[in-house]
């Protein structure tokens, strides 16, 4: 570390930066309690939201500055990180970074970036928003540090392993690839074997790119973190299952970006506690995220990052909650895979079983238990034109929901990132004719 | 006759009116081209309709792409529920309707009771609706109503491949250099838009019998091509462009 950057590191991000973001927290914060409702038809808003944005802007701030300091790994959104933040890797997720530019509204221009360069636009938006950041250099973040290490894990699609080869390509860093067996059904054990194999050559990597070993003790108290924080996530997102449900699928798109970029710090952990209590007290109350909650629905899919808002609001003005949502709940759902006390063993479990690396009646049948523990009315599928992963087989879950599970579903043509493949008028339309046919 | 109720229906291409008697029967109808400017028109035809005996006081729901454009409307729903509640009321009876407006497409699936159970709509592509017959018809220098029974009384017909508005339209001036004639490109651009139709009303599994509304329903190659791609006659609404502004008046009847 050269000694003028850890200088410039600690007088930007950890007095002047720190200093500046716990008081604009403590700004927003007034303002939100003067606040009566977070829109019109939506209830007052969330206090810890001002705590939310203090996480992320540091988070931010630290990566601005970081370069030369810590080591930095961009990594896949369902990469195995534990032991990276166990070496004190900054870690970067592109995808994150990619939803930041979705509702910054910079999603359109970061693809056209990566189109110039001749990227097809059939390619997923989340991808081409990350190459035209990095061959751009814009970002409404200020500055993405560069990688010292690529970390890819095809749990989640196989686009990434495509996609950080380029990175790899761009930036000359070691790229590790993590190969996660597609389940079908369960996993067998020498698939097991099979991952903990690769991440244990990952840890091997991650140490000789970072110049020192992996500290078992270490390793276990971010495990540790990294299970508290999943577990307080997915209680905050089961308050839903109360009526009037003091939290949205809407809120929650916004508020897991610590479970995914954050995991395994005790920052995280204190975070999820206090948004905890607060939906706890919400619901002691009688306080809902909707002034007047008539229909409850739940999402599947990646959100459509730059309409969050209005469509919240649209669907607030007709009293429709999103009450939970198959994308969120990938990050709660595998709590019980975890025991810090076997990190490795454990990582091996966790990164095997992500929603998007199970066969589409695992879906179906995880739609059917959210429907059900969340008294939902019906579903909204996001029929999502860069995740094909998640979006393939939405037309029979479809009609299966509309059949054997008597919940209505609308399929919505979108694209989480790129707003040149969402029509307004259409996707308005056919929102209201679903509600119409719920009666809401 | 009095008038009770008025659904106005803002079509892509038409704007539809209808007034309805307390016992819900169409007393009134006016069908105009849609204008650019939508607020004016409506409110012109509304003052029209209102002029009627017991139109002053008679409530409105509107419908549409531009329902909500219709400032003295007491309320807005949507197509979907409109065209189904207007088809119900004239046939009675469950089923699949489809209905081919000027530039969508929509399947729905209507209950016993007449609700809409399901429904699903074409996706971003003119190909399935009113506006490829538009087009090709205006490529072909053919007037639109005419298109329907010269396909019907063709002897023969060329595949049209593209599934595209735009490209089925170059399809055509390459068809017509090789000098293939008219009434079979015809035929078969109405073969081509009764596939795009038939695989939404598939998705939604079959479910006779099968009813056509919308102006496209005028055209009778259209819904006899569609029975035979179905399996199933497909019955033409009575005044089939007018089902949704109707559904809107039955709509407006209701507290």
């Amino acid at each position: 570390m050269s000694s003028l950057g850890a200088l410039r590191f600690h007088a930007s991000v950890s007095l002047l930066g720190r200093a500046a973001l716990r008081l604009d927290r403590l700004r927003t914060e007034h303002k939100l309690a003067r606040m009566k409702s977070a829109g019109p038809h939506l209830g007052p808003p969330l206090m810890t939201s001002g705590w939310l944005k203090e996480l992320i802007s540091r988070h931010y701030l630290t990566g601005r500055y970081v370069r030369g300091v810590r080591k930095v790994a961009w990594v896949t959104s369902g990469a195995p990180v534990e032991h990276l933040k166990a070496l004190g890797y900054y870690l970067m997720y592109p995808e994150n970074h990619g939803a930041v530019c979705g509702i910054r509204r910079w999603g359109e221009r970061q693809c056209l970036a990566a189109e110039d360069a001749g990227y097809s636009r059939d390619l997923c938006s989340y991808a081409r928003t990350d190459f035209g950041t990095v061959l751009s250099g814009q970002t409404p973040v200020g500055r993405l540090p560069p990688p010292d290490l690529l970390v890819c894990c095809n749990n989640i699609c196989q686009t990434v392993l495509y996609w950080y080869q380029v990175l790899a390509h761009h930036f000359q860093v070691p790229l590790v690839l993590i190969d996660t067996p597609f389940l079908y059904t369960e996993a067998r054990p020498h698939m097991l074997a099979f991952v903990r194999k690769q991440i244990d050559a990952a840890v091997e990597v991650a140490e000789r790119t970072a110049g020192r070993s992996l500290a078992p003790a270490r390793l276990e108290e971010v495990m540790r973190l990294s299970h508290e924080a999943i577990g307080l996530w997915l209680k905050i997102m089961q308050t839903g299952r109360n009526r009037p449900a003091p939290i949205t699928a809407f809120d929650e798109f916004i508020h897991m970006a610590p479970i995914v970029e954050m995991r395994g710090e005790e920052s995280t952990v204190a975070y999820y506690r206090a948004l905890l209590a607060e939906l706890e007290e919400r619901t002691r109350r009688g306080v809902g995220a909707l002034q007047a909650e008539r229909k409850r629905l739940l999402w599947d899919n990646l959100p459509i990052w730059y309409r969050l808002r209005p469509l919240s609001e649209s669907l607030a003005a007709r009293g429709v909650a999103l009450v939970a949502s198959t994308y969120t709940n990938a990050w709660g759902e595998l709590v019980e895979r975890i025991d810090p006390t076997r990190p490795l063993d454990s990582m091996a479990e966790v990164y095997l079983h992500p929603i998007l690396n199970r066969g589409t009646g695992h879906k179906l049948a995880t739609m059917a238990r959210m429907l059900k523990e969340y008294q939902a009315d019906g579903v909204l599928l996001h029929s999502d034109r860069s995740c094909k992963p998640y979006s393939v087989g939405q037309m029979d879950q479809q009609r299966r929901l509309a059949g054997e599970l008597g919940a209505p579903a609308l399929l919505l043509d979108a694209d989480h990132n790129d707003p040149r493949a969402y029509s307004e008028e259409q996707a308005e339309n056919r929102l209201q004719a679903f509600l119409e046919v719920l009666g809401a | 006759m009095t008038l009770a109720a008025l659904g106005i229906d803002v079509g892509s291409t038409a704007t539809k009116l209808v007034g309805v008697t307390a016992a819900g029967d169409i007393a009134w109808r006016r069908l105009a081209p849609t204008a650019p400017r939508i607020e004016a028109q409506a409110e012109a035809l509304l003052a029209e309709a209102r002029a009627q005996p017991g139109g002053e006081r008679a409530p409105t729901v509107a419908t549409g792409y531009g329902r909500k454009l219709v400032a003295s409307a007491t309320r807005a729903l949507t197509e979907i529920t409109c065209h189904a509640r207007g088809v119900y009321r004239r046939t009675g009876r469950a089923g699949t309707l489809v209905d081919i407006g000027g530039q969508d497409s929509k399947v729905i699936l209507i209950g016993a009771q007449g609700q809409v159970l399901h429904f699903v709509m074409n996706d971003k592509c003119a190909a399935g609706t009113g506006r490829f017959l538009e087009v090709t018809a205006g490529r072909l220098q053919l007037p639109v109503a005419e298109m329907g029974d010269m396909a019907r009384a063709a002897t023969a017909e060329v595949p049209i491949s593209s599934t595209c508005t735009v490209f089925a339209e170059s399809e055509i001036v390459s068809l017509l250099a090789r000098g293939t004639p008219v009434e079979h490109v015809v035929r078969g651009l109405h073969r081509a838009l009764v596939h795009r139709v038939t695989s939404l009303v598939r998705s939604l599994g079959p479910r006779p019998p099968y009813f056509l509304s919308g102006g496209v329903a005028h055209n009778a190659a259209v819904a006899a091509f569609l029975g035979e791609a179905l399996g199933a006659p497909v019955e033409r609404a009575e005044e089939p462009q007018l089902m949704g502004a109707y559904g809107a008046a039955l709509s407006a009847l209701e507290p």
